[in-house]
């Protein structure tokens, strides 16, 4: 049986976070995520949206770990070399009732501790992007996007660099304890012991909470399904455009510019039971159509390049069904679990803060010694793309792979798909490169490039065809050769 | 920074049918710049035949016709650099590409033939609801993984869309024992070819549900199944008739659209009609020098026509590469009632061209009129005219003049 001294169980932003904090220790850290990848489900699935701080409750956990989180993101997105622009947020306003809404915001904000919050008019704000909908709006300059994939992945990569070990497809179905006190963890990929357990299970956090002894929490996902619109759309958008909140302070859908150049036009929201059925419906297509035309003049059919869903887990108080605060728990009754529950936005963005509470409990109850190896720097894959005309030809001298470009619409070469395939964190799919790379991410989403990948796979893990997988579970690429074939 | 005479951007049929016409012509420094590892572009997967009906009165296969071309391509001693992807393309015709052998390049070019050819219309271009699963393909990536790399990609198979690659691939699979269960099409009609509806579908059994379309996508690892229903004609799904259908994998083949980045990277004004340039009957775009033909033109249905376009191209390309000029094109042309599109969009009204259209919807028994102000140029009968269908017309000038827009209308 494999015994580490902490198992955090969930490998997204949070449990991700958490591991790289905790390597900053002398500890044995071990991950356990069900999936092929780090981001496949909630840390993946969002805008990409460092918040301000301005919506959450002065005082709650999600206001003061937001605003912490976000006025360190420049060091971290350096740090971690994570993609990351400051681009600032419109939250826009049509009517009398908007703008009290907004002006209440503002204070909000101010009692956050959110800087340089302004209301502005229609004419500043067409300085500012005049592909903006909305009469006024609120300009919140510390806002920002960030790429959601590379910032998990760079947080997980880390903390293997650290030490940490990450075990995907490994999913937690029960837990004991052995008579010293220690936890036993039982997986699909057996057994696993630890001193210490951090539940960062996402959607399953309540689930997982029962598994280790507190039990009656209650996480409600909620859903939004969203549009990926053409880099040509994004040409428009130069900062995120969100509506007024609603009387719930909930955001409806926004307009936002990611930080490759595309544009997301969602989420919209609504409860589900199953939070990990990602499938879009077309009542939520054509709704996002009409609302996301508020929001960014060019909303166009043309610019579809693909949808795609996620959920919130949040939690609810199961009596009044109201939503809480993040939870980040260490009970004396039910010693050796720290217990998060309800992570939800603004997760990425507190994803560091929440991570060094975890840390502060366990440092409460028991002395670390750091660890004097513990390097916070990670390089990320060197991309051809972003290169300059001189930089690319280093690249290619220095390395004839970055001269073959593998994916044409976002200009990815072999040298980066190959670096991506032998990846820190041992990932192998499809989904994986892509994510990594940006290859298939464009407008013809593979048309060109995915029948190379799924090659390169091949040939430089050796598996067999029908080895190769899209992403989760089962999703198996080809069936077999064609018939009396062999290898090509 | 080298210089060339022509660099032409792929090395398609459009491409070596351009390089070829204009070496003839007199042009001789000339350079193909292919992206993948050998010449003829998407023909290379194309291992069925019906290629050269029209050109050289035989049928081949896509290989074949396209080594036909390559053959004489390297006879001339046209250079080309293969595995070598052009990155941008610049107003003032300078091609900047890169490869593993040459590594990053830049190339002033006195023309640039931009013969690109197309890409496949996407799942998400559709924005199909449902669940995003493994054993999704385009037709065109279907065909490359089964002809090019001999795998098969699934057992139980849904397509959706009647395009030609889309109906190919249904008799393909096929014969790799696949199980094809049915091909759907949000239109009233086929937008393949009937040559292909006959031997791909008719001849193996295979269903066409008309005015079907997927409404749903299920599975969360591997597809698992679809559900499809009837279309009014508006190509909303109608409620009640939703049907799920079992299925492992969704070939889409929903339509092809010239891939013109590089254009607009060189401030060439797209056509919004073809997705593809404006051109003149020399196939020059809206910026002198940087000509355009094939499928990023617009997408044509025969390969057979796609090699004489191109060739209309070099003649015009060579002539502005020796005479330092083409004829000025003022007059335009308008795709009127009932035409999908029409290429070239200007004329000069002092030569021979020829017209490429596609009519909007299937017709019986009508004329396609054209028309400069009150003077009727021409006027062809056609006792069936299909969308899928391109139609070629031959115009000689001495029915032109040179005071009138021109239009084309279905009468």
């Amino acid at each position: 049986m494999q015994d580490y001294d902490v198992i955090i169980i969930g490998g997204g932003a949070v449990g991700s976070a958490v591991a790289r904090e905790l390597t900053r220790y002398r500890l044995s850290v071990a991950v356990l995520e069900k999936e092929s990848d780090v981001c496949t489900q909630t840390s993946g699935r969002n805008t990409g949206m460092l918040h301000a701080g301005f919506l959450y409750k002065p005082g709650s956990l999600k206001a003061q770990c937001a605003v912490e989180g976000n006025a360190e993101f420049d060091q971290v997105a350096k740090e971690l070399d994570v993609p990351f622009k400051r681009t600032g947020k419109l939250i826009v306003g049509f009517s009398d009732e908007d703008r009290a809404r907004l002006e209440y915001f503002i204070e909000r904000g101010r009692q956050n501790g959110v800087p340089g919050m302004a209301l502005i008019d229609r004419q500043r704000m067409d300085e500012i992007d005049p592909s903006a909908g909305g009469n006024f709006a609120i300009h919140c300059p510390s806002s920002g996007i960030l790429d959601p994939f590379i910032y998990t992945i760079a947080l997980a990569e880390n903390a293997v660099k650290n030490g940490a070990r990450y075990h995907l497809y490994t999913e937690v179905t029960g837990a004991d304890r052995l008579d010293d006190g220690r936890h036993v963890l039982h997986t699909s990929r057996g057994d696993f012991a630890c001193r210490w357990v951090v539940n960062s299970a996402g959607l399953n956090s309540a689930k997982v909470s029962d598994m280790l002894g507190i039990p009656g929490y209650v996480i409600q996902p909620v859903k939004g399904e969203y549009f990926v619109l053409d880099k040509k759309a994004g040409a428009f958008a130069k900062i995120p455009v969100y509506p007024a909140p609603t009387a719930k302070f909930t955001f409806d859908t926004h307009a936002t510019p990611t930080v490759d150049g595309n544009v997301l036009v969602g989420p919209n929201s609504f409860n589900v039971e199953d939070g990990e059925d990602y499938s879009v419906r077309q009542s939520g297509m054509d709704g996002l159509q009409e609302s996301g035309a508020r929001m960014f003049k060019h909303m166009k059919r043309e610019y579809y390049i693909r949808t795609f869903a996620g959920a919130r887990p949040k939690h609810i108080d199961p009596a009044t069904g109201e939503i809480q605060d993040f939870l980040i728990e260490c009970r004396d009754d039910v010693p050796g679990v720290v217990n998060l529950v309800g992570i939800e936005s603004p997760g990425l963005t507190s994803a560091l803060p929440i991570a060094r509470r975890v840390v502060g409990m366990i440092r409460e109850r028991e002395a670390l010694v750091p660890n004097p190896g513990f390097d916070p720097v990670r390089h990320g894959i060197v991309r051809f793309h972003e290169a300059s005309r001189e930089e690319q030809a280093r690249l290619v001298r220095e390395n004839a792979d970055y001269g073959e470009i593998v994916c044409r619409c976002e200009t990815v070469t072999r040298a980066e798909i190959i670096a991506a395939i032998h990846n820190p964190l041992g990932v192998c799919t499809v989904n994986g490169i892509k994510v990594r790379t940006r290859a298939s991410m464009g407008r013809c989403q593979g048309g060109y490039c995915e029948t190379r990948i799924t090659a390169m796979i091949r040939e430089e893990l050796d598996k067999a065809v029908t080895d190769v997988r899209l992403t989760n579970g089962n999703s198996y690429m080809f069936t077999g050769y064609v018939k009396g074939g062999g290898q090509a | 920074m080298t210089h060339r005479q022509a660099v032409i951007v792929g090395g398609g049929p459009a491409g070596l049918a351009a390089a070829l016409r204009l070496k003839e012509k007199g042009v001789s420094d000339i350079l193909i710049l292919e992206r993948e590892k050998l010449l003829g572009g998407i023909l290379r997967q194309c291992i069925h035949d019906g290629f050269g009906l029209t050109r050289f009165g035989e049928s081949l296969s896509g290989p074949e016709y396209a080594q036909r071309f390559i053959d004489r391509v390297e006879e001339a001693g046209i250079e080309s650099i293969t595995d070598c992807t052009v990155l941008d393309v610049s107003a003032d015709k300078v091609v900047t590409a890169v490869s593993r052998a040459h590594g990053l390049m830049q190339i002033q070019a006195d023309a640039v033939l931009l013969t690109m050819g197309c890409r496949e219309r996407t799942r998400g271009a559709l924005a199909t609801p449902g669940t995003r699963p493994a054993g999704i393909y385009t037709a065109g990536v279907a065909q490359n993984y089964i002809n090019l790399q001999n795998i098969m990609v699934g057992k139980e198979i849904v397509i959706l869309g009647s395009g030609d690659i889309g109906l190919i691939m249904a008799r393909r699979m096929t014969l790799e024992g696949a199980h094809v269960k049915g091909v759907y099409e949000v239109q009233p009609y086929p937008s393949g070819l009937p040559r292909n509806i006959e031997q791909c579908l008719n001849d193996y059994g295979i269903p066409l549900h008309l005015s079907h379309t997927v409404v749903d996508i299920r599975g969360r690892e591997r597809l698992t199944s679809v559900v499809v229903a009837q279309c009014d004609e508006r190509f909303r799904p109608i409620p009640g008739t939703e049907e799920e259908i079992p299925c492992d994998t969704l070939i889409l083949s929903v339509g092809l659209i010239p891939e013109n980045e590089l254009s607009l990277a060189a401030t060439v004004a797209l056509d919004p009609r073809t997705r593809g340039a404006f051109v003149d009957e020399h196939c020059q775009t809206s910026v002198p020098g940087i000509f355009a033909a094939g499928n990023v033109l617009h997408v044509h249905d025969l390969v057979d026509f796609v090699s004489l376009e191109a060739e209309a191209l070099a003649a015009g390309a060579a002539e502005y590469l020796l005479t330092g000029s083409l004829p000025a094109c003022p007059l335009e042309v308008k795709a009127g009632q009932g035409i999908g599109h029409v290429i070239p969009q200007h004329i000069s009204g002092t030569r021979d061209f020829t017209l490429s259209l596609r009519v909007r919807q299937p017709m019986n028994s009508v004329s396609i009129v054209v028309r400069q102000g009150t003077q009727e140029v021409l006027r062809k009968k056609m006792r069936k005219a299909l969308p899928a269908e391109m139609v070629q017309l031959p115009v000689k000038v001495a029915r032109l003049t040179t005071t009138a827009d021109m239009e084309v209308y279905v009468e």
